[in-house]
């Protein structure tokens, strides 16, 4: 029985799957992250001396001064020699440890003269990365599909950690990183880069790194943000200057030309099919999560929009809702995170699906209407 | 433990005549005798023990594979939240409070807490504000839902409508402790018996002096806390919203303001508790009574000063970080002396390992190991690294579960037969311990592992590579949690009957308890013991 016991736990922790899988923090990809990287094993390995000189003398004291063994209890109960040096001691060793990591923290607080900036915005639950040398922004959301979340499809290797848009950024150079927030806290973390800090709704943080290798590099939201806090991930990609040149520069001229193709198809009608195509797959990346899929939302939480009076009966507070948001409660405004043709069909969706059907078609130029007004 | 006062009934002591106590339940509605509220103190924590431990197995059943299988991210929150702090305010907190109420006065020599009434009233209104709690649960909505330390705004514009009642019953457990904090200083202070000067008490009652200090510095702060919470999410205001000039940072610093002491209220006793056993039974004094003294006020006084290591990454000055790290890694100075004075008590005794013993060496270990990751955690730099992570959450059940818990473990197994007038069936105890010892470090252990490969700490969900780890720790979750109904067991067992105790059941042990007759009468010391 007992060794099959062993038997089993051996097995369990030699199988493959848990070798494959990390134990230890990332050393990372940054000078920073590896003086953290060094600075948690150097507290790792004092922990362990001092460990092994305090349950050492204990575990002596076990076995040697046991009484079933005929130890016989001393009667001391003070010598403040030992006393002044386990007072003393440690002390030293604590100084010893804070020098290296006082540096260390200098080093990572130190902001200044940064290449690159890039504006992080925390929302429930997606980020937003503007870049402020160019004219690039855009969001960056979960992308693992709903049915793995679910069980009813394989999960993928990136499970959880990949995203639609990653940011990107150049290797070699200094990124400062102004982390803020639109709603509530949220904490943007890179462990390879060594980079965690708070999204707080209202004030602006500042972290910065500068990537060695190219690669990409994953991480999550580290502060609890509400019901989706588990599911926006943080996906980097790190290019050699060269190729973040040209990426950037694309990428500048794709968004020029899609604001250019929104003023063209503004005037151009939706047949209710399109806009129904379109709408679902705008509501299900960005509504779905509090409004859920069904519509029902989340009874005391986040309201339902199927059999909503406003969603039935009243066409420009709903345009008015979507584009500009509730103040003060989760329903962010979208007017700037979608285009127009998508808020035509997200609204025109939530009109007629799960049996609202109301037959009326909301469109592009509805939309920009009721925004200039 | 209920059953020990009608087990009083049946013996002849001296103090009999004096046992006019009602009966029924109105003995326990009415009653203002500290053995009574000590031990419907002690029901009570651990009533709530297994509640809080319910909403463990629900948080560890839902992590034990990727994806999600049986609730939804939004009641995993309430879990996660609820579970935190019921087993904060409502186990961890009751239990010591239930044990300086049986013990403090029969330590000090006194005939009861010196508040009595006021007493009765600091435990009756608990039920209450835990059936709120718990009540919230229900609503529409849902409970609270923004993590035990309900950050704000999460917690203001974004909770949902049963904050109200969250503010409110932490209202009323924050009366319950500061009234239960006055009791303990006002009896300590006034009720010691002649001759009972401040450094021959023992280090159990210090510690709680101590703590009791802290509670009533601190209890209100948390009061102010939920308070702006409240007018915060209903009347308008804006203490922690920048749009209205507030700061949600700041909500940060007046709860760990709070926070930091609350965890050394939940581990002051345990250091308390701990200095009466080990000596106990390596029958052998204490070694360095007053320096244990000494750092225990350090630790407390410390403790006001390093609150911003839970909010390193909240964006705080350099400098400012730089206080509280070193702060942070001062305070580990007094506690290591603490432990090696334990050691040292160990050292040439002549050691026995009945279970209250046991618990105590795992407590020694285990604890110390959960200072380890702290002292891990006071570096600022590679806080950045481990904040929020499981890293954090192994650190804080390794203090809390192997250091708070296992601490009233080894108290309840210590004093029980004081308590009950029997011995508890030391077999089943052994076995209690074991499995209790494997099963916890199997659930936390792995879960340092988890946290420094990066994962999150409140997420319902997980990336692949923590699917191994979360395994083994869940299955180690409801080991732990089924073992811990062994101790139910055990205890009922222990009051309905067993080997009747002697008055001082283990020959090492000292202090006044051990002077009057298992079980102990319902009055004890009505005249106060000469101690020389
Ligand atoms: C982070 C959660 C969240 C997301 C994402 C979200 N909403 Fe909302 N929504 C809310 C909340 C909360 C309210 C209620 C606001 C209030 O109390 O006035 C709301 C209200 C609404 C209403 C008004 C409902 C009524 O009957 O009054 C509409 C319409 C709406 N949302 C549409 C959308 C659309 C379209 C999207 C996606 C583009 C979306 N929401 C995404 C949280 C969300
Ligand atoms: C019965 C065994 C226990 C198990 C299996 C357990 C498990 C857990 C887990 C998995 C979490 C993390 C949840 C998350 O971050 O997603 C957690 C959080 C927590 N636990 Fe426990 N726990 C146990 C006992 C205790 C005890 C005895 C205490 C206190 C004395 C305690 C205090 C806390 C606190 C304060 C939190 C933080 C809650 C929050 O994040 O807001 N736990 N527990
Ligand atoms: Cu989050
Ligand atoms: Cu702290």
């Amino acid at each position: 029985m007992k060794t099959r016991l062993i038997l089993a736990l051996t097995a369990l922790f030699s199988s493959s799957a848990l070798a494959e899988s990390q134990l230890n923090l990332t050393r990372g990809v940054t000078d920073i992250s590896s003086r953290v990287y060094d600075l948690h094993m150097t507290i790792f390995y004092i922990c362990c001396v001092i460990g092994v000189v305090v349950f050492g003398a204990m575990f002596w004291s076990m076995f040697v001064h046991r009484r079933s063994k005929g130890a016989k209890p001393a009667t001391f109960h003070e010598n403040v020699k030992v006393e002044i040096v386990w007072t003393v001691v440690p002390f030293l060793i604590l100084i010893g440890m804070a020098i290296p990591a006082t540096t260390t923290l200098i080093a990572m607080e130190d902001t200044s003269d940064a290449d690159v900036t890039v504006q992080v915005t925390g929302s429930q639950w997606k980020w937003h990365y503007k870049y402020f040398d160019n004219e690039v922004e855009y969001f960056s959301l979960l992308a693992t599909r709903q049915d793995q979340i679910n069980n009813r499809l394989d999960k993928g290797e990136n499970y959880l950690l990949e995203v639609d848009r990653p940011l990107v950024v150049p290797t070699g150079q200094k990124i400062r990183f102004l982390i803020t927030s639109d709603d509530v806290i949220h904490s943007w973390w890179v462990p390879d880069f060594a980079v965690k800090k708070d999204a707080n709704p209202g004030f602006i943080n500042e972290a910065w790194t500068r990537i060695d290798e190219p690669g990409i590099y994953r991480g999550q939201c580290a502060e609890l943000c509400g019901k989706d806090h588990g599911f926006m991930p943080v996906v980097v990609i790190a290019k050699e200057p060269a190729e973040y040149e040209e990426w950037i520069a694309a990428e500048e001229e794709r968004q020029l030309k899609a604001k250019e193709e929104e003023q063209r198809l503004m005037s151009m009608e939706m047949s209710m099919d399109e806009l129904m195509d379109l709408g679902e797959s705008v509501y299900l990346g960005s509504c779905a999560a509090c409004h859920q899929a069904n519509g029902e939302g989340v009874p005391g939480v986040f309201p339902a929009l199927k059999g909503s009076d406003m969603a039935l009966n009243d066409i420009p507070a709903h345009i008015d809702v979507v584009v500009n948001g509730a103040s003060g409660t989760a329903m962010q405004a979208f007017g700037n995170q979608l285009s127009l043709r998508e808020l035509a069909a997200v609204i025109t969706y939530e009109r007629n699906a799960w049996g609202n059907d109301t037959g009326e078609r909301v469109q592009a130029a509805d939309v920009n209407e009721y925004m200039n007004q | 433990m209920s059953t020990a006062g009608e087990a009083i009934q049946d013996h002849d002591h001296d103090h009999e005549h004096h046992d006019h106590k009602a009966t029924g339940v109105t003995r326990w509605l009415f009653t203002t005798n500290h053995k009574d509220i000590g031990s419907l103190y002690l029901w009570f924590s651990f009533i709530m023990f297994l509640v809080g431990g319910a909403m463990a197995m629900v948080i560890r059943a839902e992590l034990f594979q990727p994806g999600l299988q049986l609730v939804d991210p939004h009641f995993f929150n309430q879990m996660t939240t609820v579970h935190g702090l019921i087993m904060v305010f409502g186990a961890v907190m009751p239990a010591f409070t239930g044990l300086a109420n049986w013990m403090i006065p029969m330590m000090i020599g006194a005939p009861d807490m010196a508040l009595p009434r006021m007493n009765n009233w600091s435990f009756w209104i608990l039920p209450f504000a835990f059936a709120i709690l718990l009540g919230s649960l229900f609503m529409e909505g849902g409970g609270p839902a923004f993590g035990w330390t309900f950050y704000a705004p999460l917690s203001t514009t974004y909770s949902s409508d049963s904050t109200a009642l969250f503010v409110f019953s932490v209202h009323i457990m924050g009366i319950s402790s500061i009234m239960g904090a006055i009791n303990v200083i006002v009896t300590i202070m006034n009720m010691r018996a002649p001759g009972m000067s401040y450094m021959k008490m023992p280090l159990f009652v210090w510690t709680w002096f101590i703590t009791a200090f802290l509670l009533i510095a601190v209890m209100p702060v948390l009061a102010g806390a939920v308070t702006m919470v409240l007018t915060d999410k209903y009347f308008g205001t804006s203490f922690f919203d920048a749009a209205g000039g507030g700061d949600p940072v700041m909500f940060q610093h007046i709860f760990w303001f709070f926070g930091h002491p609350e965890v050394y209220i939940m581990i002051l006793p345990s250091f308390g508790i701990i200095s009466a056993i080990i000596p106990a039974f390596t029958r052998k004094p204490l070694f360095g009574y007053a320096s244990m003294v000494y750092a225990t006020a350090a630790i407390a006084v410390l403790s006001f000063l390093v609150w911003a290591h839970h909010m390193f990454t909240t964006g705080m000055p350099v400098f400012a970080e730089l206080f509280f790290m070193y702060c942070t890694m001062l305070i580990a100075v007094p506690t290591g002396v603490k432990i090696f004075n334990w050691v040292a008590t160990m050292w040439r005794g002549s050691m026995t390992f009945e279970t209250p013993m046991l618990f105590a060496l795992a407590f020694v270990i285990l604890f110390t190991i959960g200072g380890f990751s702290g002292l891990m955690l006071a570096i600022t730099p590679v806080d950045f690294q481990y904040h929020d992570t499981y890293f954090v959450v192994a650190h804080f059940h390794y203090v809390l579960v192997t250091g708070a818990i296992f601490s009233i473990m080894a108290a309840a197994y210590y004093w029980l037969p004081k308590w009950t007038g029997n011995m508890y069936d030391e077999t089943l105890a052994k076995w209690h311990f074991w499995l209790s010892l494997i099963s916890v470090n199997v659930l936390f252990f792995p879960m340092h592992f988890a946290g420094l490969a990066g994962m999150p700490r409140r997420i319902p969900d997980y990336a692949l590579q923590f699917a191994d780890i979360n395994q083994i720790v869940s299955i180690g979750g409801f080991a732990f949690g089924l073992t811990q109904l062994m101790f139910l067991w055990i205890v009922i067992k222990c009051c309905r009957g067993g080997e009747k105790a002697l008055a001082k059941p283990w020959d090492g042990a000292e202090g006044l308890e051990w002077t009057v007759p298992s079980p102990a009468p319902y009055h004890t010391f009505e005249t106060p013991p000469e101690i020389k």
